[in-house]
C-alpha cells in the first residue's frame, strides 16, 4: 500500500464516527471579524501606513512623484551605495537622479554576485497600513525574491495611494496566489537572545520605504 | 545534554530537577513575561479578536472534519503548480523520503528553516546517518544545534539560553561547523546576530537543497505559507535549487481567503507583532522564465500520530493548533519546569495535550504529561483557536488511569489503565460508591466530624506523599447537611 493510501485510508476511519456535517464551506465559517479595523479615510490609512512601518523601524520617506528621482539619488548617496540592484521594469523615470552604478537582476547571477551589491531599488504590489506591511508579488518593477534578500539595503517605493490598502483581508483580495509573495514588515529582525530585538540577521538590515504620490 | 528526547525521565522527575536550577528559571521568567506582555497589548489593538478566534476555530474544525477530501484538492494544486506531492504515515517512512530526495541531488549539505514537523521526526539525526548534513538556520536553532541541545520552546527554542551561554557555544561549536565566530566576540546581542549573519551566509549562498515545514497549506490554490522573522526562511526558500517541505497535514485550510484570519491571529499570539518581518508564499514551482525561486519542489505531507489524534472526538482539536506558543508563555508550570521537562519537541499546555495523542501513552513520560498543568486555564483563554487544553488535559488523565479504546497508528486497540494508579482508582471507586449512596454518605460524614479531635496531621501509606508538602484540610464539626436540615436551609441562623 502506497503512503498516499495509507494516511487517506487511516484519514477515513479516524472521521467514520464523527458526526456527520455537510454544512458548506460557506457556512461552516462564520466570519464576524471586521474588514478593516478603523475607517480613518484615505490620507488617515496612508498616515497609519507610514505610523506602523516607522514602529517597526523601517526609514519612512514621502516625496511627490517628481521629486522621486532626486530622492533615490539622495537615499543612495547618504548610505554610500557603491552599487545598486536594479528590476527589470522599475520605471526608467525613477532613476533619473541615481549616479550610483547600476546592476541588472539577471537570472544566471550567482547569490555571491548578489552579496556583492550594497542597495537595491524596487516597487510593491500592495502595502498593509494597519500593520505596517509591504507585499511584493515578483511583478517586473519588484524583480525576484532574492533580489531584496541578499542586499543588505533596500529601498521600496510605494504608490500612493493606489497602492495602500487598510489591513490584511483587503490586501489578500488583491494579490495574485500564484505568484511568489514576499510580506515584509521592517528590516530583518531576531529576538531570541534574550528576547531582545535585533534588526538584520540574514535578510537587509535597513529598509526604507519612500511613500510618492 | 543530548539531542534526543528518548529515554527522558517522566515529567514530575525532570520538572523537579529544572526547578532547582535558578538560571534557567531567571531567563525562563524574564522571557515569558515579556512575552505576555506584549502580547497582551498587540491582541487588545484589533476589536474584532473573539470573532477573528471563532473564525479561526470553524477553520480549523471544518477542514480537520473534511480532511481527506482538502489533502486531496491540496495535492492536485500543488501537482499542477509543478510540485511533487509525498506521503508518509510515519516518521520513518517521512525521513527516508526526504534523505531519498537529497540523495537523488547528489548533495550533502542542505540549509533548514525552523520546522517544528522536522525536529518531531528527528530529521536531521535520520539525514546524518545517510550522510547528510541539515544545518539549522534559524538563530535559535543554530544555538540549540551548534550546543548539541534540545529545543525548549516552539517559538524561542533557545529560551533557556541567556547572552553570556550564547557567547560561550559561538565562541566553541562554530570552528567546527564553518566560518568560526569572529574574535573577542562580546555577549550583545547585536554582535551575537552578527556573529550568526557571517557564520550562516556562507552556507545560504552555496546551497543547492532546503528543507523547510510551512504554517499553512491552502488546499484551494497550492499554496505554501512560512511566517518567520529573520530572513533565514527566505533565504532557504530562495536561493536553493530544490525545496523540500516536510508539513503535518493538520496544516492545510480550505482558501486562499481563510489566511486572512491566520496572519491577524498568529503574529500577534506568537511574537506579539502586528505582522512578523517576513511571510513567504509559493505555489509548487515558477517558470524558468522568470526562475524566481526553487527549480524543484517536493512537500511531504506527514502522519505520525495525526490521524490517531483525529480519531479521538475530545482529543482532535489539539490539531487545529497553529503553533504560536501562546500557552507556554502564560503557563505557570511551563514557566518554573522549563521545556526540556516535558521530553518532546512540543512543550508547555499544548505539548502536553500533543504529545501524548501523537505518540501515546505508552510510555512513562507520555503518561506524566497530561498531569504536567494545574488546569489554571489560562491556556485556553489565550489560545487563538480556542484549543480548550484543561479539556483536553482531564480527558487524557481519564485514558491513562482507566484506559480505553484508542487508536494507535491506523488500527483500534484497548489501552489498559495504567499501572502506579491503583490508589487512585481505589479512590474514585470508593468516592463512586458513597457518592451514590447518600444513607452511607451521611453515616460517614457524621464518624468523621466526631471523631476530628484523634484524626492526625498527615496521612498514613501511599498518601504520606501528599501531606507531606500540605496541610490536610480541617473537617468541620458538623456536615453541610446536618447543618441545612438543622437551620432550615441557613435561614433560621447566621
Amino acid at each position: 500500500m502506497s503512503g498516499r493510501e495509507r494516511v487517506l485510508g487511516r484519514v477515513r476511519r479516524a472521521l467514520a464516527t464523527a458526526p456527520d456535517d455537510d454544512t458548506p464551506y460557506e457556512q461552516a465559517i462564520a466570519r464576524g471579524y471586521l474588514r478593516r479595523h478603523a475607517d480613518l479615510g484615505v490620507e488617515g490609512t496612508v498616515d497609519l501606513l507610514a505610523e506602523n512601518l516607522a514602529d517597526y523601524r523601517a526609514i519612512v520617506h514621502r516625496c511627490a512623484l517628481d521629486e522621486l528621482p532626486g530622492t533615490l539619488g539622495r537615499l543612495l548617496e547618504l548610505r554610500g551605495s557603491r552599487s545598486v540592484l536594479v528590476p527589470p521594469g522599475l520605471p526608467e523615470s525613477w532613476l533619473a537622479g541615481v549616479a550610483t552604478t547600476r546592476v541588472d537582476d539577471r537570472a544566471d547571477d550567482t547569490p555571491h554576485a548578489l552579496d556583492r551589491v550594497d542597495s537595491v531599488v524596487t516597487g510593491c504590489a500592495v502595502a498593509v497600513a494597519e500593520t505596517g506591511t509591504i507585499v511584493l508579488d515578483g511583478s517586473p518593477d519588484q524583480g525576484r525574491r532574492r533580489i531584496t534578500l541578499v542586499p543588505d539595503h533596500h529601498i521600496c517605493v510605494v504608490r500612493v495611494p493606489d497602492q495602500v490598502v487598510p489591513s490584511v483581508p483587503v490586501a489578500l483580495e488583491r494579490l495574485a496566489p500564484a505568484r511568489p509573495l514576499t510580506w515584509i514588515s521592517g528590516p530583518s529582525a531576531t529576538s531570541d537572545i534574550e528576547l531582545d530585538r535585533v534588526e538584520g540577521v540574514h535578510g537587509p538590515r535597513t529598509l526604507e520605504v519612500v511613500l510618492v504620490r | 545534554m543530548s539531542g534526543t528526547f528518548v529515554g527522558m525521565p517522566a515529567f514530575p522527575a525532570a520538572a523537579h530537577e529544572a526547578v532547582r536550577n535558578p538560571t534557567l528559571r531567571g531567563n525562563l521568567r524574564h522571557a515569558t513575561h515579556t512575552i505576555r506582555a506584549k502580547r497582551a497589548k498587540a491582541v487588545a489593538e484589533l476589536a474584532d479578536w473573539a470573532e477573528l478566534r471563532e473564525a479561526g476555530r470553524r477553520i480549523k474544525d471544518h477542514t480537520l472534519r473534511h480532511l481527506d477530501r482538502y489533502l486531496v484538492q491540496l495535492e492536485e494544486a500543488v501537482t499542477a503548480a509543478g510540485g511533487t506531492v509525498h506521503w508518509a504515515a510515519d516518521a520513518d517512512e517521512a525521513n527516508r523520503i526526504v534523505a531519498g530526495l537529497v540523495k537523488a541531488t547528489g548533495e550533502t549539505e542542505v540549509v533548514k528553516v525552523k520546522s517544528m514537523a522536522t525536529q518531531e521526526i528527528g530529521l536531521n539525526e535520520a539525514l546524518l546517518e545517510e550522510g547528510i548534513h541539515a544545518y539549522e538556520t534559524d538563530l535559535a536553532e543554530l544555538i540549540v544545534q551548534l550546543g548539541d541541545d534540545r529545543p525548549s520552546h516552539i517559538l524561542v527554542p533557545a529560551i533557556h539560553r541567556n547572552r553570556g551561554e550564547i557567547r560561550e557555544i559561538f565562541t566553541r561549536e562554530m570552528r567546527e561547523w564553518g566560518r568560526p565566530a569572529p574574535e573577542g566576540l562580546t555577549d550583545t546581542p547585536a554582535e551575537l546576530a552578527e556573529a550568526a549573519r557571517l557564520h550562516l551566509r556562507e552556507k545560504f549562498l552555496r546551497a543547492k537543497v532546503g528543507i523547510s515545514g510551512a504554517n499553512f497549506m491552502v488546499a484551494e490554490t497550492g499554496t505554501l505559507v512560512v511566517v518567520e522573522s529573520e530572513g533565514n526562511g527566505r533565504m532557504c526558500l530562495t536561493l536553493p535549487e530544490t525545496l523540500i517541505s516536510v508539513v503535518g497535514i493538520e496544516k492545510v485550510v480550505p482558501t486562499w481567503r481563510d489566511l486572512e484570519v491566520f496572519l491577524q491571529t498568529l503574529p500577534r499570539s506568537s511574537t506579539a507583532e502586528r505582522m512578523n518581518p517576513y511571510t513567504s508564499m509559493w505555489t509548487g514551482t515558477t517558470d524558468a522564465e522568470t526562475a524566481d525561486g526553487p527549480r524543484v519542489f517536493h512537500l511531504v505531507l506527514l502522519d505520525n500520530g495525526r490521524t490517531d489524534t483525529l480519531a479521538d472526538d475530545v482529543g482532535r482539536q489539539a490539531l487545529r493548533c497553529i503553533r504560536c506558543s501562546a500557552c507556554l508563555n502564560v503557563c505557570p508550570v511551563y514557566e518554573r519546569a522549563g521545556g526540556h521537562a516535558y521530553g518532546s519537541v512540543y512543550p508547555g499546555p499544548i505539548g502536553a495535550i500533543l504529545s501524548p495523542q501523537l505518540r501515546g501513552t505508552a510510555s512513562e513520560i507520555d503518561a506524566s504529561l497530561p498531569y504536567a498543568s494545574s488546569l489554571c486555564g489560562a491556556c485556553y483563554e489565550v489560545c487563538p483557536v480556542a484549543i480548550d487544553i484543561p479539556e483536553v488535559l482531564v480527558h487524557l488523565r481519564e485514558r491513562v488511569v482507566q484506559g480505553g479504546p484508542v487508536t494507535r497508528e491506523g488500527n483500534k486497540a484497548v489501552l489498559k489503565p495504567a499501572k502506579g494508579h491503583a490508589a487512585e482508582r481505589a479512590a474514585m471507586r470508593a468516592a463512586l460508591w458513597a457518592l451514590t449512596r447518600p444513607g452511607a454518605l451521611r453515616t460517614g460524614q457524621r464518624l468523621v466530624s466526631r471523631t476530628r479531635r484523634f484524626h492526625p496531621r498527615t496521612l498514613p501509606g501511599p498518601g504520606r506523599a501528599w501531606s507531606d508538602s500540605r496541610d490536610l484540610p480541617p473537617v468541620p464539626a458538623e456536615p453541610f447537611r446536618d447543618w441545612w436540615r438543622r437551620t432550615n436551609g441557613g435561614r433560621d441562623t447566621k
